[in-house]
């Protein structure tokens, strides 16, 4: 069997498979949150549930069928690098989700906040609101009966703080695993794969536990106005990504354990390391324009 | 030694595809994949045409005769987003898939299961989105630009599975252009180097570019709607701090470049084609990509041209202006290049030929009235009236839809092995150009006059162009008929075409039999 002939897969059921799956979550999902209002939508549940049970299954088939293949030896360099280039634009795919939100956030706080409060040369707003004075954080909002607002923010130097510490430090330790891989120590990597997957876990914990605070003790919720919606927004979906990443490196972690990888061919470990990595940046932003500034 | 066809599980060897349906679903093929692409978006096509056609009956006289306003809304709104999504997208990632791995000598796209996942999330999404339709309160009545507060505060409540539908849209086109990305950098054989690649892979390298960029946006702002909507945020209503212009400003970014996304492929084809019915290489090559190049570097700095009349501040709308008006160089030199190929050249005009030259013209008209919509202070006057309707159809049907149809019947020969019947192309390519000109032309005049967009009734003064662009729409959509019918009937048969199909056509595509092999490229060729 020759290497350098690139792997063009046979037919795969696992695609269409995963249409069907993917259309039962969308529609499932939305009938449930067209439900919501008047109680109904328990079909739409139940339709969400069954697609993501089969999503799940579908990429686990998938998944395996590819590790199967690559552990097969049928891959050579140059599918390698089809998949480096993959992972890379999906990331790219990533960054400008998070982009869309993050411009919301800056267009609201240096644009659309202040002009409601009156400012530049348009100041129609002062006709609405009258009185509405524009401030960030915005705990006031101009209609305090449809938004009514928020007591506080989140003290960024308290949990923040620590979740920064923490997310950094599951860089590093994951780093270190990688050259402990790289070095064909495998208790090495355990361990401090392991020891990823735990901060990964110990964040998403004080995220948790962040949200609570912010709903029972400040007032602070998804319903307060433009800071709650971007305030939310970003974070939830920091915390799905982390979530999912978390998810990617306990599967890495399984993959180690029973003996996959090789120390000169790991490219799974790699590319979760890399969305790990993205993860970690994507907070830093957001410690500083969501949290400090 | 045949290494391609290699399977974990099973290993003999398959020459050829599979029979019967599990082909189509099951697929990995480029050449199955893209002709799945094709035909999913003709049938797009027919039925956003057939939307168009109620639109353009309704509109025949003035007054209300035989849909009611809310579902012309609804029909204005579909027709937009089915053409958009479902027609002129999908028909360039198929020619995306069958082409450029011919084109770079590959053996297949680079990630070819994803490739299918791709195409098949389509049929699912545009069943979601067009069943809408017929749920209570009717489908998205909103037009296809979506614009909060009409999406989100006063929208139908089916409005939440199109939010859903196009996060399915978007990850089919996300997974697309990676896909395309990855062969069009790592598959290409070897001696290809970048600066000699065919330009539809370059114009599809730079198209794929701008979807990873800008798909995820869309995505972002179709999730802060169903937020507003559903559980209680603020992101575009300005009672809690937002701001409805937020929601343009977001739209637009994913919309500015997206409208680049439906041409620049286009503007790959026609390079491919005018040189090989000129008979000359194509003038300025290296320029070309670097117009290519820029031009999708300007449209993310352009998108607030859309929104003059919102209230911007004076310098956004300076900036937007020349950001806007700039565009004109890189375009201007492609048009430039397309003539000067065909200086002097040995011309023949078969049917890809003639929709190119209509291209090259028709496509420059909608140039030039988008200059005209970039002035500012003009468009004040311009703004959402038929003018605008006028511009971007002459972009998109005798621009991105006639480079389609060019495509299509320049690859048809080497798809099928059969050449296409000349007499029944000519009168396709006539009867549309005839159609496509009395329908869009008249809207300017009437445009200018000031009548507005998406009403289904108007003022006595616009009936005569109105009656003439009816007219020039059912002329335009019937003969596609034509075009249904001459593809049928070339892929069941027609005067043989060799591996060259055309007089000395460039290009990788060429070297391989007609109809193409369902493998090609297994050992990559060699490019000198």
């Amino acid at each position: 069997m020759s290497q350098s002939a690139y792997y063009v897969p046979a037919q795969s059921r696992w695609p269409i498979y995963a249409s069907v799956a993917l259309f039962l979550m969308a529609y499932g999902a939305a009938h449930l949150i067209n439900g919501l209002a008047d109680q109904g939508g328990g079909l739409g549940l139940s339709l969400l549930l069954a697609g993501t049970f089969c999503m799940a299954m579908i990429l686990i088939g998938w998944f395996g069928n590819v590790i199967s293949e690559s552990r097969g030896g049928l891959y050579n360099a140059q599918m390698d690098r089809s998949f480096r280039w993959g992972m890379s634009w999906f990331i790219f795919s990533e960054i400008m989700f998070f982009a869309a939100f993050f411009g919301a956030l800056f267009y609201v706080r240096t644009l659309a906040v202040p002009w409601l409060g009156g400012e530049g040369e348009k100041g129609v707003s002062q006709l609405l609101w009258p009185g509405f004075e524009a401030q960030w954080p915005l705990l006031t909002t101009p209609d305090m009966k449809q938004f009514p607002g928020s007591d506080g923010v989140i003290n960024p130097w308290h949990l923040p703080l620590l979740n920064t510490a923490i997310l950094v430090t599951s860089s590093f330790t994951l780093t270190f695993a990688h050259h402990a891989l790289k070095l064909d120590n495998r208790p090495r990597t355990i361990l401090w794969l392991g020891t990823t997957i735990l901060l990964g876990v110990v964040f998403l914990l004080f995220q948790l536990s962040e949200y609570v605070e912010a709903y029972q003790e400040l007032g602070l919720t998804l319903n307060s106005g433009i800071y709650g919606a971007t305030f939310f927004m970003l974070t939830g979906f920091h915390g799905l990504h982390v979530t999912l990443g978390t998810l990617m490196l306990i599967i890495i972690w399984l993959r180690v354990l029973s003996g996959h990888f090789s120390p000169k061919h790991h490219f799974g470990f790699e590319a979760t390391a890399w969305y790990w990595h993205f993860v970690d940046v994507v907070w830093i932003g957001l410690f500083i324009f969501v949290y400090v500034f | 030694m045949n290494t391609l066809t290699r399977n974990v599980e099973c290993e003999h060897t398959e020459h050829g595809p599979a029979r019967g349906l599990s082909r189509w679903f099951f697929t990995t093929n480029h050449k199955d994949i893209g002709t799945l692409y094709l035909w999913f978006s003709f049938l797009m096509f027919l039925t956003g045409g057939c939307m168009a056609l109620m639109i353009r009956a309704e509109l025949f006289q003035p007054g209300l005769q035989l849909i009611q306003p809310d579902f012309f809304n609804q029909m204005t709104t579909m027709h937009g987003l089915i053409m958009v999504f479902g027609a002129v997208m999908p028909a360039f990632v198929g020619l995306a898939n069958w082409m450029l791995p011919l084109m770079v000598g590959a053996p297949d796209m680079a990630l070819p299961r994803m490739n299918n996942w791709s195409f098949w999330i389509l049929p699912f999404a545009f069943a979601m989105m067009i069943s809408t339709l017929f749920m209570e309160g009717g489908g998205p009545n909103f037009g296809w630009t979506f614009y909060a507060p009409l999406s989100t505060t006063y929208a139908p409540p089916s409005v939440t599975f199109f939010i859903f539908a196009v996060h399915m849209m978007g990850i089919s086109s996300i997974m697309g252009a990676i896909n395309v990305i990855a062969t069009i950098l790592n598959m290409r054989a070897p001696g290809m180097t970048m600066m000699k690649l065919p330009l539809f892979v370059w114009t599809w390298l730079i198209t794929a570019f701008l979807l990873i960029a800008v798909m995820p946006v869309l995505a972002g702002v179709v999730t802060m709607m169903l937020m507003d909507i559903h559980f209680g945020t603020s992101f575009f209503n300005a009672a809690g701090g937002g701001d409805p212009v937020l929601f343009q400003h977001i739209f637009w970014f994913f919309g500015h470049p997206e409208v680049y996304i439906m041409i620049l492929p286009a503007f790959g084809i026609v390079s491919e084609i005018i040189p090989t019915f000129a008979r000359k290489r194509l003038f300025g090559y290296a320029s070309m990509v670097y117009a290519t190049a820029s031009i999708a570097f300007l449209s993310f700095i352009v998108w607030a041209h859309h929104m003059f009349t919102v209230g911007l501040p004076l310098m956004g709308e300076i900036f937007f202006m020349f950001a806007t008006m700039l565009i004109a160089v890189p375009t201007g030199v492609k048009v430039f290049n397309w003539i000067a190929t065909m200086f002097r050249g040995s011309m023949t005009f078969e049917t890809p030929m003639l929709f190119s030259l209509a291209f090259v013209v028709l496509f420059t008209i909608g140039g030039f009235s988008g200059l005209m919509l970039a002035i500012a202070p003009a468009d004040f006057q311009y703004h959402d009236t038929y003018f605008v309707v006028a511009h971007f159809h002459y972009v998109l049907v005798p621009g991105a839809v006639f480079a389609i149809m060019a495509g299509v019947y320049y690859w048809l020969p080497k798809w099928t092995g059969n050449y296409y019947n000349e007499t029944l192309g000519k009168w396709h390519f006539w009867c549309s150009f005839i159609g496509v000109n009395l329908t869009f032309f008249p809207m300017h005049f009437i445009g200018l006059a000031g009548m507005p967009r998406r009403i289904p009734d108007y003022a006595l003064q616009f009936a005569d162009f109105n009656m003439v662009a009816s007219i020039g729409a059912f002329i335009f959509g019937f003969s596609q008929l034509i075009f249904l019918v001459l593809v049928i009937k070339t892929i069941r048969g027609g005067d043989r075409a060799p591996a060259q199909v055309w007089d000395q056509p460039q290009g990788l595509e060429w070297t391989v039999p007609s109809p193409a092999p369902y493998h090609t490229f297994a050992e990559p060729p060699e490019v000198k």
